[in-house]
């Protein structure tokens, strides 16, 4: 039986652990290990997706408890021997993964974008930006652990009732358990989500300085969609973290993708290639971002984005 | 402070990455560079060391070559580097990679392990947290900003909405993002000196892991290509056909 780890964020479960519990529900009947608060709403909505039972971890208030989790389910593990834990590829989700993994000594396959029980545990990812597809199956001992790229598989409810609920004690994990959590400093968010928008207007490098990524904002907001960036100007500090597209960001899909100044990286790529249509705005025609675009312009963002946003004014 | 940092030698990402047609791991050749992501955790590594009286031993594993990209991190500033260079490693999984290092890196002694995020070529983004529990100590990870004073290591953990700060006491291990510092460039002198510090090179039986792997790659498909489709020089007027563009897209 598959066994699903979901997290919580601000009361829900997150949305990539639904993902990834619609996804089990074909592999068998699926056991939620729920880390969170927890509350009827979540549980009914664990059960709408699918969840025929849920281990109910609280996490310890004030502590990162990675740690007492990994050694919490690391138990549960041992008790119950399930086939496969899957788990959406959160932050949290991969701290928990790695020392789950150092503990039971079962092997994780990451960045996983589909995942089979047929014949031993395997999973497919994508490497060099998509342009292969590598299938690994696990050969090792223990239960495997498939951390799933999210945007994967779609959240679809199934209609499930509430499943019965076991809470689970936390275990203690010593030292290693230690670190605490002193404060919480949250982005203030305007707009459609990025995950969810129908149009992405990202911006690049290529802006030139972070003052520009007020085009960028601009047009999102003239076309109703989202902002987005790359890990270059997340990691300059131009743009908070939350809008970084790709490998190690989001996984976007719109109906339209506009790439301003950005080369198309093979890690950027996999986060935004399967949108419905791209459109590119880069000055160097061998840029590799036109390798997707359904319409790349080989020009000056400072002269084409202005002209985009004066031209939708007028409408 | 005892300051143990891992960092991978990695084929040079401007080249075309191969897989062996035999087992299909990476082919890397004799040549290999720095892994970019490291650079961070280098910088971070001796600024630490720089302001708290310590050594910054480099923990690596993977096939040695030519040593570039452990000379690039030694240039920079690092003390010594363990290198742990074993044919039965070959393609080996990331619990097995966390094994090897936490091996060497107990062997060595450490207050402070740092290592990036997810490597460029391998990124399953949970080594880290693996030699973690291996050691035993906590993880502070996604850092994107660091300090240290009286034994406690206090972080920005980045977070899908902000950061959270946490802390917590030595011995403790720290991931880095590559927005976390400006790397520095290794000097001549450094690039000079490099040459003649200590590079330790083990086998895994010296640490007494096994390379056993855990994982088997099965098949590899060459994923349909998304066909590039019109490419239009800007004569001024290219910002018409992005509105034709959305037009047809419906979604203006
Ligand atoms: C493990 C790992 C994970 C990563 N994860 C991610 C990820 O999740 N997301 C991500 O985005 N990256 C990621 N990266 C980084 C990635 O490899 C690239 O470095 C990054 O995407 C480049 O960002 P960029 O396109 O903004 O910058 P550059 O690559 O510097 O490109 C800037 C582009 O702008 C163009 N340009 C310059 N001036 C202008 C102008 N005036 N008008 C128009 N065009 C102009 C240039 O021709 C160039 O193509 C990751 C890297 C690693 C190693
Ligand atoms: N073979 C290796 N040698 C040294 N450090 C490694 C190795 N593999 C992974 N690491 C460390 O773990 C981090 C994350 O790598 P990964 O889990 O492969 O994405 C890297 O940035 C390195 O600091």
């Amino acid at each position: 039986m598959p066994w699903v780890y979901i997290e919580e964020s601000q009361g829900a479960p997150v949305t990539v652990g639904l993902e990834v519990l619609s996804k089990a529900r074909s592999l068998g009947e699926p056991t939620v290990v729920y880390v969170g608060e927890g509350s009827d709403a979540a549980f009914a909505t664990l059960g709408a997706h699918g969840a025929a039972k849920v281990l109910h971890i609280t996490p310890p208030a004030g502590m990162l408890g990675t740690a007492q989790v990994a050694a919490t389910i690391a138990e549960l593990i041992a008790a119950h021997s399930p086939g496969v834990l899957l788990l959406g590829m959160t932050y949290g989700a991969r701290d928990v993964a790695g020392r789950l993994s150092a503990r039971t000594g079962g092997t994780v396959l990451a960045n996983a974008i589909d995942v089979s029980l047929d014949g031993g545990v395997s999973a497919v990812n994508e490497v060099f930006g998509g342009a292969k597809l590598v299938t690994t199956r696990v050969t090792g001992p223990g239960t495997p652990l498939v951390l799933v790229r999210p945007k994967s598989f779609p959240a679809e409810p199934s209609g499930g009732d509430v499943p019965p609920i076991e809470s689970v004690p936390l275990a203690d994990a010593g030292h290693a358990g230690s670190a605490r959590v002193t404060g919480t400093h949250t982005e203030k968010a305007a707009g459609p989500k990025l995950e969810d928008a129908a149009i992405v207007v990202a911006g690049g490098r290529g802006l030139g300085k972070e003052e520009a990524f007020g085009m960028v904002e601009e047009l999102a907001d003239l076309l109703g969609g989202a902002t987005g960036a790359t890990r270059a100007i997340v990691d300059s500090g131009w743009v908070p973290y939350a809008k970084q597209v790709g490998q190690t960001g989001k996984t976007v899909k719109p109906d339209v993708y506009i790439a301003c100044g950005i080369s198309g990286a093979m890690q950027h790529l996999v986060g935004m290639k399967d949108s419905s249509t791209i459109i590119a705005i880069n000055k160097d025609e061998e840029a590799p971002i036109f390798a997707v675009a359904d319409l790349g312009i080989v020009g000056d963002v400072h002269k084409v984005l202005p002209q985009v946003i004066e031209a939708l004014k007028g409408r | 402070m005892k300051v143990a940092v891992c960092v991978k030698q990695i084929p040079d990402p401007a080249s075309d990455y191969q897989l062996d047609p035999e087992d299909h791991t990476l082919v890397r050749p004799n040549e290999q560079v720095l892994d970019d992501t490291d650079r961070y955790g280098v910088e971070v590594a001796l600024q630490m060391a720089e302001r708290h009286e310590g050594t910054v031993t480099l923990i690596s594993m993977g096939p040695s070559g030519n040593l570039q990209g452990v000379r690039q991190a030694l240039a920079m500033g690092a003390d010594k580097a363990v290198l742990v260079d074993d044919p039965s490693l070959k393609g080996a999984d990331s619990l097995t990679t966390a094994r090897v290092l936490a091996a060497a890196i107990e062997r060595e002694g450490f207050d402070l392990v740092i290592a990036g995020t997810e490597s460029t070529d391998g990124y399953s983004g949970v080594v880290p947290q693996q030699v973690a529990e291996l050691l035993s100590v906590p993880a502070l990870t996604y850092a994107i900003a660091i300090e240290y004073a009286d034994g406690t290591v206090r972080i920005k953990r980045q977070t899908a909405t902000g950061y959270d700060e946490v802390e917590s006491e030595t011995p403790v291990l720290v991931s880095v993002t590559s927005g976390v510092v400006e790397p520095r460039y290794p000097t001549f002198k450094g690039i000079m000196q490099a040459k003649s510090k200590p590079v330790d090179t083990l086998t895994a039986a010296d640490l007494g892991v096994d390379g056993s792997v855990g994982q088997q790659v099965t098949a590899v498909d060459v994923s349909p290509a998304r066909a590039a489709g019109e490419k239009v020089e800007d004569d001024g007027e290219a910002y018409l056909r992005i509105i034709t563009a959305l037009e047809e897209a419906k979604v203006i």
